[in-house]
């Protein structure tokens, strides 16, 4: 689903962020990517989602090799991926229903196709009352809630979370963590980032440690 | 939903929704300063090439009147020379004038008649008669039969050698239609110069929402969203910005012709009101002239659409 060989990357002139970092997704597998803030994990993910472009090395996704990627296959992959950010996102001239709508809505498909999942997912996800709000007023949990419920809901076959629980109290983060577990069992490949280890004991699983640059994987 | 803890096919009530929900807000924010700034801009230049357009097409159609007017009458001038008799090459040369079949009527100036007409020029109260003043012969040209007065000139020419001659002011109608040509030239390249500002202001403007967007295209871009769906998603914003300053500066403009057509007709019922009517005919842009000025609101929203998908287009490549 995803590979990576010898991969590195650097900013500008700056000193390499990730260094020969060489590993691969299975088809649904579960993941936590780890290791220290500025240890390069949002980088990786970055790289995953093909918004960045690695200094050296091959990186594969879903079978295609990036280096070359046309605008038009580029946005085919990204269709197949999720994507919850450290920071949401979230686009605020749109309601929560309008934001966690938006992947359905980039597809053309019409609003009256979509709504029945939409208004599911955000109950689901403890939004149904909140779905009329603007994410300015929204607290931190909400539009954490609301990030994963627009990754969620074109049914991603890759999931990539950066610290989806990182601003939700410890049982909303067990009831999030289950989400993507059950989101797991159906199909998708999840990557979670995070440096919470109470979360990561909750579900042992592989883990992808980076650290100084390099990736270290314990099974 | 895949996620989703209800089975998957179980049969999906419709959910009630708040009635207030807003369901497809567009992608790209839109009530901003700098939108309303851009539709004011819009809306000004499209009240001036729209000024312009009229103004053109005024000169134009006063220019077509006075032509028309003109080349409906032609006119034979009878000079007066030493040992004939100027009465009857007058009436010759009136004679061969009715024989023609596209004169409509003729109308013979008497010598009084004649005179008057250099006091102008010579002032009141001189004795012209000693003078060799020219006698003229006015003649009403009809639609149909076309009169052949290429055909007339040479019977004239045969009939009185050298004493008479037609005039048709072929050059005054010449100058006037050049004049007129070149007026609406410059109209035309000034609403040109006009809407390619627009186009630049709206190519700066859409840079500008670019740049102030960035975070919404990267968020469109990571959904799924391709560079056409985001370049029609500014398209139909600075369209829509380009609709409302073109209609304000297109109404605007219409305003200030409809303002202006009653400003006229009340000064012509004053002192200067012939000359005015002269100069402008009925300050009135007809069908032709309002045609022009909404076709310009629309060819400036158009332009604010196309310019801003293929400035959207360059910054997403």
């Amino acid at each position: 689903m995803v590979q990576f060989e010898n991969v590195g990357m650097r900013y500008g002139l700056g000193p390499e962020v990730l260094s020969d970092v060489s590993f691969r997704i299975a088809p649904r597998s579960f993941q936590f990517l780890t290791g220290p803030s500025g240890a390069g994990k949002t980088t990786l993910l970055r790289l995953i989602l093909l918004s960045v472009r690695p200094t050296r090395g091959l990186v594969s996704v879903f079978g295609e090799e990036v280096s070359g990627i046309s605008s038009e296959a580029l946005t085919g992959l990204r269709r197949r991926m999720g994507v919850v950010f450290q920071d949401f996102r979230l686009l605020d001239h749109l309601t929560t229903y309008e934001n966690v709508a938006l992947p359905l809505r980039v597809q053309g498909r019409a609003e009256t196709s979509y709504r029945a999942e939409v208004v599911e997912l955000l109950r689901w996800v403890g939004l149904g009352e909140r779905m009329h709000v603007l994410p300015p007023l929204l607290s931190g949990g909400e539009k954490q809630r609301a990030a994963i419920a627009r990754a969620l809901i074109a049914r991603p076959e890759l999931l990539l979370a950066d610290e989806p629980t990182g601003n939700v109290d410890p049982g909303l983060g067990r009831r999030l963590l289950r989400l993507f577990v059950e989101l797991n069992k159906l199909g998708t490949s999840v990557i979670i980032a995070t440096h919470d280890f109470g979360l990561m004991d909750l579900f042992p699983t592989r883990r992808m440690v980076l650290g100084h640059g390099r990736l270290q994987i314990e099974e | 939903m895949a996620a989703s803890p209800s089975p998957a096919a179980a049969p999906v009530p419709e959910p009630a929704l708040p009635p207030t929900l807003r369901r497809n807000a567009p992608l790209v924010p839109t009530d901003s300063a700098a939108s309303r700034s851009l539709a004011a801009v819009i809306a000004i230049l499209t009240f001036l090439a729209a000024l312009c357009a009229g103004a053109a097409e005024i000169v134009a159609s006063s220019a077509d009147q006075w032509r028309g007017a003109v080349a409906q009458e032609v006119t034979i001038q009878v000079r007066p020379g030493p040992g004939r008799d100027i009465e009857a090459d007058i009436a010759r040369a009136d004679a061969v004038a009715k024989a023609e079949p596209g004169i409509r009527a003729t109308r013979v100036f008497s010598k009084a008649e004649a005179e008057r007409l250099l006091e102008p020029w010579l002032g009141s109260g001189l004795d012209l008669s000693d003078l060799p003043v020219p006698r003229l012969i006015t003649l009403k040209l009809a639609d149909s039969p076309a009169p052949d007065l290429k055909r007339l000139r040479t019977a004239l020419a045969e009939a009185l050698p050298g004493v008479a001659s037609l005039d048709d002011h072929a050059l005054w109608q010449q100058r006037l239609s050049t004049m007129a040509t070149t007026f609406v030239g410059v109209g035309v390249g000034i609403v040109a110069l006009v809407l390619i500002a627009t186009g630049l202001a709206v190519a700066f403007a859409t840079r500008g929402a670019m740049a102030g967007n960035r975070e919404v295209v990267e968020v469109l871009h990571f959904v799924g969203a391709d560079d056409d769906y985001i370049a029609r998603a500014f398209q139909r914003r600075f369209f829509g910005l380009g609709l409302r300053g073109g209609a304000i500066g297109a109404g605007l403009a219409l305003a200030a012709f409809a303002f202006a057509g009653l400003m006229a007709r009340a000064w012509r019922s004053g002192p200067a009101g012939d000359e005015i009517e002269a100069l402008f005919g009925a300050f009135h842009i007809g069908w032709r002239g309002y045609a022009a000025v909404l076709l310009i609101g629309v060819i400036a929203s158009v332009v604010t659409g196309v310019v801003s998908r293929l400035t959207v287009r360059r910054f997403l490549a």
